[in-house]
């Protein structure tokens, strides 16, 4: 049976202390142990391959049910376990086929996660996504009403009215853009200065975002975990300065995105 | 062992992370350790898949994210 058994890989801490995990309930409500590996520990479940195998997971991946429960399920593990000890997250999907082949994995990387856990050690993520304000998305429906009435006369005049209104309404649609993006960069900036580090995500698409504004940033910042009260303040004086931008604040997050040493220095 | 989490103001409701949100993190944040004999899946397929799902399934995310702020 052993072998239909993979390891699925939550969090790397350093020494644990001894710290008992064994209340949390993991991906296909699994257990959860903590394995040393390579001087290392870290937080797993032993899952069946027929799911969470290679193949498997390539296709269930796809389901966007199955995604969510198990992406549920993973930052839940990770998320009560930051409480208690600094960790790094693994990335959603690392498996393994055994303890013995994670700890051949970490071995060589281990001075690696120790100086990574040691940076995000008392520190916690927090997102801040800034949207284009509805007020300064264009009016749709002017051209469709101008349209309609250069039709109805049948007037060369309206026509060129219409275009004339139009050009006007592109540039000023392009102005609101550039400006929400100006002030999206100022916020940014003024944020980062108060980070130990910053890091930028890719927008999110209005399809993915749930908001048919335009998303300007989507940034997250790594603070010390006191200065999460003076943060959430700027956010809210950087929404009050720039009216143009609606902010939205999440977290704090256990420090997912800060896990390589690839972000940008804020302060 | 470092309490990092114990700042959240006391008048937060306890709250479920948007989905979209959390998939940002999970699937392009997180630490890669792949070795020979690991079964993790590449991550730039993971992200691909994933955003096919969620793109497949936009509809069952065009009600209001939950608890964003």
């Amino acid at each position: 049976m052993s072998d239909d058994l993979g390891v699925w890989a939550y969090a790397i801490t350093g020494d644990d202390g001894g710290t008992d995990v064994s209340s949390l309930t993991g991906v296909a409500d699994a257990g959860v142990r903590a394995a040393r590996a390579a001087g290392l520990t870290v937080l797993v479940s032993d899952v069946d391959l027929a799911e969470f195998g290679e193949v498997a997971l390539r296709r269930n991946l796809e389901d966007l049910a199955w995604l969510e429960t198990v992406a549920r399920a993973h930052h839940s593990v990770i998320d009560a376990a930051s409480r208690l000890f600094p960790l790094l997250p693994t990335r959603l999907a690392t498996v393994y086929s055994s303890d013995e082949s994670m700890a051949a994995a970490l071995g060589p990387r281990r001075e690696e996660l120790l100086a990574a856990l040691r940076r995000v050690g008392g520190r916690v993520e927090w997102g801040v996504k800034a949207y284009a304000a509805a007020e300064a998305e264009p009016d749709d429906r002017v051209p469709a009403q101008a349209a309609d009435a250069g039709d109805a006369a049948g007037g060369r005049g309206a026509g060129l009215a219409y275009l004339k209104r139009r050009r006007a309404q592109l540039s000023s649609r392009a102005d609101a853009w550039q400006s929400a993006l100006a002030a999206a960069r100022a916020v940014h900036a003024h944020l980062a200065s108060h980070a130990v580090l910053t890091r930028l995500h890719p927008p999110q698409s209005p399809q993915l975002s749930g908001s048919q504004r335009p998303m300007m940033l989507n940034a997250a910042y790594l603070l010390d975990a006191n200065d999460g009260t003076g943060f959430a303040a700027r956010v809210a004086a950087a929404a009050d300065t720039h009216p143009e931008l609606e902010l939205d604040l999440t977290g704090p997050w256990p420090p997912y995105s800060f896990t390589a040493d690839d972000g940008q220095d804020g302060r | 062992m470092t309490l990092a989490r114990d700042i959240v103001p006391a008048d937060l409701p306890a709250q479920r992370v948007a989905l979209v949100d959390l998939l940002d993190r999970v699937l392009a944040g997180g630490v890669v350790v792949t070795g020979e004999i690991t079964l993790s899946v590449a991550d730039v397929d993971l992200v691909t898949i994933s955003l096919r799902a969620l793109l497949a399934s936009v509809s069952a995310l065009a009600t209001p994210a939950e608890g964003t702020t």
